[in-house]
């Protein structure tokens, strides 16, 4: 059993982030209601939240320092939050602000904090390599970082993945795969497209360890972590983790989900690692004021760092043309020269 | 009436799967495969309803897996079957680009001529929704660019129709890149102009004949997906500055309707060409070149180019503004050259 203080700080991350998520969605239909319009409303473009995915982002990043790298896919936020990504500025890029964590140019599927090593991306199964690279890096300089690469179970499929585990496999590297199961990409059911039922199955091929938690419990998926990460940083090669989540909510803001049964809704709902870990908590003898002390401060962080960043203001047009490149080529600037404003 | 019956207005998306449909009704080796098309019907409605006639085993769902399934069409097709797969966004094209442009595009040419690839690979283009810079590029060029396949880009419903019949009908590897906006999508809403009269029986539009959306005598606009309906616009404005736009949709890229371009030049002497693909090595510039070398005593002024800057696609809506090209854009180049 872990302490009480391990599980305080768990709770903390995964109440931080449902809460997020669900004042995120708020913002999010703001404007969009009653007909839905992609690109009306405070934030634009495409909405991924992860509901029902706390436990995965909370029980492993519990285990990783700042300078261990954590690569995420397209429903980054609750791993971000785990990681410790700076809560003001990542909501500030999602409401694409000037202030944002990538200065409005990358939005919510595209999250950088070099501070803390976080990064995310929309293609799927594409944090696998940098991942990779990441654990090489540390390797070659003798350091004892670690790299997580969070990818979904649809992204199981994906050849840049089979192609990770071999090279992290084949060179020792420290890196952690954790699979988020939520048994869902987009309106596919995974037994369609995969025949394994256990994502971790497919470590087998490549002589390294596969490890499956079965519930979206965060105690079990930290105590899992505490070994992958645990092997990890002391030389000891790669993991494939794949944890059981839910998937709360359509995949994107937007989706009916008519594909969906309705049982199978009913069933994620039911399965929520918060009310779990709730159990837990107080078996510990954490009492109900605590907690609700716990989540009491998350969502006064949360609604702090939404109102801030919507305070923020947008980037000016002209901004539009920096930072292609970190040393930019000499010349007139690329605004001119194409035929924008001059 | 019955020339009512047979002109519905329908939207492009609905257009598409017309084809679609008809052509896996009247041949058994036609199949479409893809991310979400079954069950979802496409996340661009790209496949509404085929699922329910067709089944599982000819509307397939597949892993997220590009690579198998575009390179397993391209084996199908390679076979003598009649695939349709799907890319879901044209941006992950990443993922599987071997199996397009050295394998799916080259097949015919590196066999001496004895194979051929008689697929259609559909994928959807375009920003305008703050989708960031790895959802919302156009990549036109890029497809254009490399030997081997023909590409197609609908701006309406009538010609997406018509274009996918050509596409299933032909013998060589089609790239069909549909925009987004244009699809007549619920949560996107369109412009004016992309749901148009289409006729219940089947017809081609023939690959590579562009088409003048709009006469003109003082410039000629040549653009195409969603930019036709900007363009149109432009023309708009500018006639009631007394400048008259001719506007071309090119409809295809491969093959290229260069005469429909030059004549439109040597008509009018002037050219703005209108691309939402990245400014650079891309069609603006292909386009452009037509111009001065073949059409080179007819032009008045050198022609311009409006086209999506050297830079990935910002998030945030000044910028992605900044970044697209608008009607008023249009309109200021078409000034430009006509000053
Ligand atoms: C290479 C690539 N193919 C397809 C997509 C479109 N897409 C985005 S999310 C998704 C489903 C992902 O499912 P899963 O990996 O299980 O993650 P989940 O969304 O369930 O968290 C797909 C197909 C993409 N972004 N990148």
């Amino acid at each position: 059993m872990l302490t009480a203080d391990t599980m305080r700080d768990l709770y903390d991350d995964v109440v931080t982030a449902r809460y997020y998520e669900e004042r995120l969605q708020e913002e999010y239909l703001e404007g969009k209601q009653p007909a839905f319009d992609i690109s009306a409303g405070p934030i634009p473009g495409e909405l991924h939240l992860a509901a029902g995915h706390e436990a995965a982002g909370a029980g492993v990043c519990a285990h990783l320092r700042d300078d261990d790298t954590v690569t995420a896919p397209h429903r980054p936020h609750h791993v971000a939050i785990a990681k410790g990504v700076d809560l003001e500025k990542m909501t500030a890029e999602i409401f694409g602000r000037e202030t944002g964590l990538c200065s409005g140019k990358g939005g919510h599927m595209h999250l950088y904090d070099p501070d803390v090593n976080f990064a995310c991306s929309g293609i799927i199964a594409q944090g696998c390599p940098p991942a990779v690279g990441a654990g090489l890096a540390a390797k070659k300089r003798n350091t004892d970082a670690v790299a997580v690469s969070y990818l979904g179970e649809g992204a199981i499929d994906q050849g840049g993945f089979f192609e990770s585990l071999n090279f992290a496999a084949v060179h020792d590297l420290p890196v952690v795969f954790v699979v988020e199961d939520n048994d869902w990409a987009i309106s596919m059911p995974q037994e369609r497209v995969t025949d394994v039922e256990n994502a971790a199955d497919r470590a087998g091929g490549f002589d390294l360890p596969g490890e499956r938690v079965e519930f979206d419990d965060v105690c079990a998926v930290y105590e899992a972590a505490e070994d992958a990460v645990g092997r990890a940083r002391s030389g000891n090669g790669p993991t494939l983790l794949s944890v059981q989540v839910h998937r709360r909510m359509g995949h994107f803001m937007g989706d009916a989900e008519a594909y969906r049964p309705d049982e199978d809704v009913e069933r994620a709902q039911n399965l929520d690692c918060i009310p779990r870990l709730e159990d837990d908590l107080r078996q510990a003898g954490v009492s109900d004021d605590e907690l609700m002390e716990i989540r009491e401060a998350a969502e006064q962080r949360v609604d702090d760092a939404i109102e801030w960043a919507k305070d923020q203001p947008e980037p000016a047009p002209e901004a539009t043309y920096e930072d292609v490149f970190s040393n930019p080529p000499q010349g007139r600037p690329m605004a001119a020269e194409q035929g924008g404003d001059e | 009436m019955s020339q009512q019956a047979s002109e519905r207005e329908v939207t492009m998306s609905r257009a598409m799967v017309d084809a679609i449909a008809t052509e896996m009704r009247e041949n058994d080796e036609v199949f479409y495969m893809g991310e979400d098309v079954a069950d979802y019907g496409g996340i661009f409605d790209s496949t509404q309803g085929l699922l329910d006639e067709f089944g599982h085993d000819r509307v397939m769902d597949v892993p997220i897996s590009e690579t198998a399934y575009i390179g397993a069409a391209t084996g199908a097709a390679m076979e003598g079957m009649r695939p349709i797969a799907e890319l879901m966004f044209t941006d992950f094209l990443g993922v599987c680009f071997d199996q397009i442009y050295n394998a799916m595009a080259k097949h015919t040419y590196m066999s001496g001529g004895q194979v051929s690839v008689p697929m259609v690979l559909t994928t959807a283009v375009g920003g305008t929704y703050n989708d960031a810079a790895q959802h919302s590029q156009t990549l036109y060029g890029t497809f254009a660019h490399l030997p081997g396949m023909k590409v197609v880009v609908p701006s309406n419903a009538r010609d997406a129709k018509g274009l996918m019949h050509a596409a299933i009908r032909d013998d060589d590897p089609v790239v069909y890149m549909f925009h987004k906006r244009l699809m007549g999508l619920g949560w996107m809403p369109a412009p004016e102009g992309p749901k148009t009269a289409v006729p219940e029986e089947d017809y081609e539009v023939p690959i590579g004949e562009a088409e003048v959306k709009r006469e003109g005598a003082d410039v000629s606009i040549v653009t195409l997906g969603l930019h036709v309906h900007r363009a149109l616009a432009a023309a708009e404005t500018l006639a009631d500055d007394g400048v008259d736009a001719e506007v071309i949709d090119l409809r295809s890229l491969v093959p290229l309707d260069r005469e429909a371009i030059l004549d439109s030049v040597r008509k009018t002497g002037r050219l703005v060409v209108v691309d939402e693909d990245y400014h650079s090595f891309g069609l603006t510039g292909e386009i452009s070149a037509l111009a001065t070398e073949r059409a080179w005593d007819d032009l008045e002024a050198p022609p311009e180019r409006v086209a999506s800057p050297d830079v990935p696609i910002p998030y945030s809506r000044p910028l992605e503004q900044e970044f697209l090209a608008d009607s008023e854009d249009i309109a200021d180049a078409a000034n430009r050259v006509t000053e």
